[in-house]
């Protein structure tokens, strides 16, 4: 009896989620009732904004790890009160709608911007920052960095400190400990920060529109050209969304793969 | 530790040293001014977005809390299968990227639309903010019925309680954490969220973060910066209550102890 009570939300889910994610599929293949490949096989022709977006995600990705890590590890380090504190600084940015964060940038990087301005008074640049690809992985870093710290300190927390004087103990120097105990303790705090960061940076249309100019389009772009921009094309919009979602299936399943092989280490 | 704090705040700092300045210019400082936010008060748009933007969080984040409550009592009660099935729907639109969920219900909502005399606007923009909280409303609750002792609810029953409010009585205050936390998320995202309202909104029922993104697409308006740093201070102080209040609670505790 008491599962009846579920029904109101299996019939929202049912509705609200399966079924629009079928409707993607279902535009993707079919217009006007007809089966077609014509818009999944068109989509190949925006291979280079594929590979594009693949690329900037992924360095920005591995840009936040490199910064992220050695932070979570010295946040874990520092004394309980002053790390609450410490946190919830790294945090707070975050709370800040991302639509700002991305303008302030615009701000900071234009031709005529602070950082330009600041560079004049040596006599340096103007330089052009904005409305690059550079200005669009900067955008992803800013945006997502505590995303990939959060995860990355949950699990460093976990570490028990014994363990570390154990290895040491029993003879190892410090980038040895590092190396061979807490990364892979740390193996899936890394695994989910890499999806927390990747997932988003590879769909974002926002970062890639305010910060990379028109040269720089992205995957969300492009889905977002064919819904409400100019090119109104539901069919083609769909299969592109189809395609992202396969692309991100993949690496999540890669990364789950690691995942259990870091288990399999550690036993 | 100190670069990547002063990396995470220079951007927001400038837009609040900007915010005071007279002139439009993004990188000269002239002169101190409270102009920009007399002006955004005054800006009609801006300050029928934000009541948009609270009248969609509230009614959406309680009918969230309402449904994903009822949700969780009943996957709760179901069988592994079942239960992990339904679980794995759950959390598609929190794995699916922003721009995937807005897509899909677009196109829900488009078929709506045709067949029936519908439009885009309140409804379907409540609709898509209840469709991304109601997972996150589940999950915060879930783990608080592994956390309770699974008898007590058949020992309320034992000492006279009916099927009813023995759920009221001792379930419901048992997971109420769980249902505060997810209330609280779904305030915070709905409010806070872009990409799946630009979707879903239509042009009458425009949420503040999407009346923000119309007015970064014109270059120059100091409006903006004036509303960062409004918006800023209200984080720092929402941040900055919840802090204290925990760390009273906790203190309590502790003494209790």
């Amino acid at each position: 009896m008491k599962k009846l009570i579920s029904a109101p939300y299996l019939l929202w889910a049912a509705v609200f989620i399966v079924v629009p994610l079928i409707m993607v599929a279902y535009f993707a293949f079919f217009d006007n009732g007809k089966f077609t490949l014509e818009y999944v096989s068109s989509v190949a022709q925006y291979s280079n904004i594929f590979v594009r977006s693949i690329w900037l995600a992924a360095v920005a990705t591995v840009i936040c790890l490199i910064i992220a890590y050695p932070i979570a590890f010295i946040l874990t380090r520092m004394e309980r009160s002053y790390q609450s504190t410490m946190l919830m600084l790294v945090m707070l940015p975050m709370w800040m709608n991302f639509l700002l964060r991305t303008y302030a940038w615009m701000t900071l990087l234009g031709n005529n911007g602070v950082i330009n301005n600041f560079l004049g008074f040596f006599g340096l640049g103007p330089f052009k920052m904005l409305n690059t690809s550079g200005a669009v992985v900067l955008g992803m870093v800013y945006n997502y960095l505590p995303f990939m710290i959060l995860p990355l300190y949950t699990v460093m927390e976990k570490i028990d400190v014994s363990v570390l004087e154990a290895a040491q103990d029993l003879g190892c120097n410090s980038a040895n400990t590092l190396m061979r105990v807490v990364l892979p303790l740390s193996l899936p705090g890394v695994m989910s920060g890499i999806t927390m960061v990747f997932v988003p940076a590879i769909s974002t249309f926002i970062i890639s529109r305010m910060l990379g100019g028109g040269g720089n389009l992205l995957i969300g772009d492009l889905i977002e050209m064919q819904f409400l921009g100019n090119s109104y094309n539901p069919n083609l919009g769909a299969s592109i969304a189809l395609v992202l979602m396969v692309i991100i299936l993949l690496i999540m399943t890669i990364m789950n793969q690691f995942d259990d092989d870091g288990d399999r280490v550690l036993m | 530790m100190a670069l990547v704090l002063l990396f995470l705040y220079i951007p927001i700092f400038v837009l609040i040293v900007f915010s005071f300045n007279s002139t439009k210019s993004r990188s000269v400082f002239s002169e101190f001014t409270f102009d920009w936010y007399i002006k955004l008060f005054q800006n009609e748009l801006i300050m029928k977005s934000l009541l948009n933007t609270i009248i969609v969080a509230v009614i959406a984040s309680v009918a969230a809390t309402i449904l994903g409550t009822a949700a969780a009592v009943g996957i709760n009660n179901m069988k592994k299968i079942p239960k992990g099935i339904i679980l794995n729907v759950t959390n598609l639109p929190i794995i699916n990227p922003d721009i995937i969920t807005g897509v899909s219900l677009m196109l829900l909502f488009v078929i709506f639309t045709a067949r029936m005399n519908f439009e885009f606007g309140f409804v379907t923009l409540i609709i898509a903010h209840i469709t991304f909280n109601v997972p996150y409303v589940i999950l915060s609750i879930m783990p608080k019925f592994r956390q309770m002792n699974p008898h007590l609810y058949e020992a309320a029953q034992d000492l006279g309680c009916g099927p009813v409010s023995a759920f009221f009585k001792v379930v419901l205050p048992e997971i109420m954490p769980g249902i505060v936390s997810g209330f609280l998320m779904s305030v915070t995202f709905s409010l806070d969220d872009f990409v799946v309202s630009y979707f879903t909104s239509g042009s009458t029922s425009q949420t503040l973060p999407i009346t923000i993104y119309s007015m970064t697409r014109r270059k120059v308006s100091p409006e903006i910066n004036a509303l960062s740093t409004i918006i800023f201070l209200v984080v720092v102080i929402v941040l900055v209550v919840k802090n204290v209040i925990e760390r009273k609670s906790m203190i309590k505790k502790e003494v209790k102890a």
